[in-house]
């Protein structure tokens, strides 16, 4: 029954969306025709269907409904309620689902809140947004349907995998997918402007919130991942240089560029093609992204169950769209005016642009990182894998003029500016960090070649992030953003710096040194749970003043039988005591791993408030 | 005409991208090893755990009548579970145990060596996971039988080896005298 409702309504959906696409080139040369008229109709009814189909495959989970194949295939009667529901996106037929859900909401909301602009230009966006949405309901029915009946049907479900278990798992994809297919509207949008010849501060103004809202569900998306990374998985690390992290922070490098950008094309009416440019690559890199993890061509612990035909599907549907989108840049760009305006070097348009061509450098570091040894392989056979040290090689020379730039940058007027703003004040900060380096470095004991330098830079973005709050010339919410990213850097680097790791094998009542600190294996129980059992341990680590106790656990799930550690952290301001244990024989002896990680929390604080400054922004600009 | 280079260059751009793309598509980058198939390759190359020496697999498998193929990492749980096996191997005489130490850290898989004892006469890495890849390897553990005359696989077990496994093992050996 369910399988019905939600294969119908899909259909009805597919319809929807080939009729509107017939219909808006007729509508495009009636001038004074009201787009809220069918249009808006149809989009209506193409998003209640998506609604309703989505609704269905929820209810499938929830009531176990086992004559759908994808309920069947990654779900189980003894699974938690909030589990059996974030399963629905969990798997790749149902995180289709929700794309397409997302897609076709977001247009939705854009119909609404473009009431202002052009006749011709929400007309042409509805148009590249319905062939994206018509892309993607092909793909869903025909090679990834989730509601695929089962005959006999069966009495249990095969399960889910237990790592994806975790309430920060439960949202993340759900958040990044609002950021993906957040672009989708800027490129749409960017598109229907370079044709309809309206790439200018009223465009800029519209499309502004769509690049925050993307670049916000973006940021906490990529947040989430990290902290399940650092959870669930028991390395002790947030980041891997996963080719599937990659994908997502590959956009994000583009989006960041694309809002400064904006800022410059919304004050001085410049930047007019480098912002099309960009909209559209980010949109690319977006798909891009979903066609790496969807299509099984990386390999990877996130890579989902391969099928060959999707991903020959996604490629050739990625290479329409973007062959389509170079075609309409190239023969109707000289529809943006070229209004030449003189800028100066010292200026905030320099900043801005130094600030981009920064992004589109790091953007090509992770860029060839990720795809380099997926070409090399098909054209030389060669198997190579790229790791952290690549990307920290790359990367960590670049940022230490990154981050000075970042502090001065701001602070300069649009147009022109002088010099000698580089006044005395902030040479005082940059001796100031100079010397609080030198001291933190020297005690810590740490000789790397780029360190001096690298915490100097990030140290005087700090602290200029942090006087900038007395100044009242710029906008709060950059404030926000601009010192929840040096705080970011900084955090990473003392972590980095000052992480401790100590491993041995032990069995209950066993004590260890580590430094100056005691580590006690006190007890051990099982516990029963629904749909595991777990094996408890309590440590008690304690040095001179005081003592805490961590209990991680080993955990047995039944369906799939699978053992996941689970570290126990616990996290303070000034660091976080991550504990994690493994089993080894069965003579009692377990390998215990403990790790301090010096301002581990500061990390997600920070990438908390960068995201804060983007909600700020927009609360502002609408409120 | 400057544009129409650019354009040419970009859509050309794209298209040896969608074409490589698609070759990698189609090729299964499952490396799913065809199981029945029992020659196999033994002439890659690899570095020694302890030394830094190159060798290659087939001059491993030179010594005795039988060789034993172990891929193991000191991450993988089940590695130690199975390590007692292997250690009990090691008492027979025909048998060469080698073992490939699949994507790890060095000082970590000389720590699980020194911890558990080494049941290996020589120890291969494998930091790329790409020699175990081409023998065929599912994932760790793996381990192979290999006779060393023929250069043949006679038996492949994916996953820890147990009591039911080691015993069919040394009677496979019996066996095939």
């Amino acid at each position: 029954m369910l399988n019905q409702i939600g294969n119908y309504s899909l259909y009805i959906a597919l319809l929807s969306s080939i009729l509107i696409i017939i219909q808006s080139p007729i509508l495009l040369n009636r001038n004074n025709i009201n787009v809220s008229g069918r249009i808006f109709s149809l989009i209506s009814i193409q998003s209640l269907m998506i609604i309703i189909s989505f609704i269905a495959l929820i209810i499938a989970f929830i009531i176990s409904d086992f004559s759908n194949e994808t309920v069947y295939n990654n779900s189980h009667t003894s699974k938690p309620l909030f589990y059996k529901i974030s399963g629905t996106w969990g798997n790749h037929e149902g995180s289709l689902l929700l794309w397409l859900l997302v897609l076709s909401i977001f247009l939705l909301i854009f119909t609404i809140t473009s009431k202002s602009l052009s006749n011709k230009y929400r007309i042409l966006t509805l148009f590249f947004q319905q062939i994206i949405i018509l892309g993607f309901l092909l793909f869903i029915l025909f090679t990834s349907n989730p509601f695929m009946s089962l005959f006999p049907i069966p009495n249990e479900g095969t399960g889910l995998n237990p790592l994806l278990q975790d309430p920060a798992l439960a949202i993340h994809p759900p958040i990044l997918y609002l950021g993906y297919v957040g672009t989708s509207i800027i490129f749409s949008s960017s598109l229907a402007a370079l044709i309809s010849g309206s790439v200018n501060k009223t465009w800029a103004k519209h499309i502004k919130n769509w690049v925050l809202v993307s670049w916000i569900f973006l940021s906490i998306g990529i947040l989430l991942g990290s902290i399940w990374a650092y959870y669930e998985l028991g390395w002790g690390g947030f980041w891997f240089w996963d080719p599937v992290e990659n994908v997502s922070l590959m956009p994000w490098f583009c989006l960041t560029a694309l809002f400064h950008t904006i800022l410059i094309l919304e004050k001085r009416e410049m930047f007019h093609s480098w912002a099309v440019i960009l909209s559209i690559t980010t949109f690319s890199l977006s798909m891009s992204g979903t066609f790496l993890v969807r299509s099984g061509i990386l390999n990877s612990i996130h890579t989902f169950a391969n099928d060959p035909s999707r991903g020959v599907f996604i490629l050739c549907f990625l290479f329409i769209l973007i062959t389509l989108s170079i075609f309409i840049y190239f023969f109707h760009q000289n529809k943006i005016k070229n209004n030449f305006i003189k800028t100066y070097i010292v200026s905030k348009e320099t900043a801005i642009l130094v600030n981009n061509l920064f992004m589109m450098f790091f953007l090509s570091v992770v860029l060839i990182g990720t795809v380099y040894p997926i070409f090399l392989e098909v054209i030389n056979n060669d198997k190579i894998s790229v790791g952290p040290p690549f990307y920290h090689k790359l990367i960590v020379p670049f940022m230490i003029p990154f981050l000075i730039f970042m502090a001065i940058g701001p602070n300069f007027n649009w147009i022109k500016d002088k010099i000698d703003k580089i006044n005395l004040q902030q040479l005082l900060f940059f001796i100031l960090s100079i010397i609080v380096s030198f001291i933190f470095l020297k005690r810590v004991g740490i000789s790397y070649l780029f360190s001096l330098p690298l915490f100097i830079a990030s140290l005087f973005l700090f602290f200029i992030t942090i006087k900038d709050f007395s100044v009242k010339k710029t906008n709060l919410s950059q404030k926000i953003s601009h010192f929840g990213f040096s705080l970011f850097i900084l955090s990473v680097l003392v972590n980095g710096v000052l992480a401790k790791e100590y491993s041995s094998n032990m069995k209950v009542g066993d004590e260890r040194k580590f430094l100056n600190k005691t580590i006690k294996f006190e007890s051990l129980k099982i516990n029963e749970n629904k749909n595991y059992q777990s094996l408890e341990a309590n440590f008690k680590i304690s040095d001179k003043n005081n003592s805490i106790n961590l209990k991680p656990e080993i955990r047995v799930y039944d369906q799939p039988q699978t053992i996941t550690s689970e570290a126990d952290i616990e996290s303070t301001l000034y660091s976080d005591n991550f504990l994690v244990l493994n089993i080894l024989k069965n003579d009692g002896f377990y390998n215990v791993r403990y790790q301090i990680k010096p301002f581990m929390i500061w990390i997600w604080i920070s990438i908390i408030l960068i995201s804060f400054g983007g909600i700020l922004s927009i609360v502002k600009r609408n409120g | 005409m400057v544009k129409n280079i650019k354009l040419i260059a970009v859509v050309s751009l794209v298209i040896i991208s969608f074409f490589i793309l698609l070759k990698g598509l189609n090729k299964t980058n499952n490396y799913s090893p065809d199981l029945n198939s029992s020659k196999i390759d033994f002439n890659f190359k690899a570095k020694f755990l302890y030394s830094n020496e190159e060798t290659t697999l087939y001059e491993l498998i030179n010594d005795k009548d039988f060789s034993i193929i172990n891929i193991w990492a000191s991450w993988c749980l089940p590695c130690r579970d199975e390590h007692s096996f292997l250690l009990n191997l090691k008492s027979l005489d025909k048998l060469n145990i080698i073992g490939i130490n699949y994507k790890d850290n060095e000082i970590n898989a000389k720590k699980f060596i020194k911890e558990l004892g080494n049941p290996y006469s020589k120890i291969v890495v494998d930091p790329s996971g790409v020699n175990s890849i081409e023998l065929g390897a599912y994932g760790v553990p793996e381990t192979l039988l290999v006779h060393n005359k023929t250069k043949t696989i006679l038996k492949k077990y994916i996953g820890p080896l147990d009591d039911e496994k080691l015993a069919e093992l040394k009677m496979i050996i019996k066996n095939e005298n």
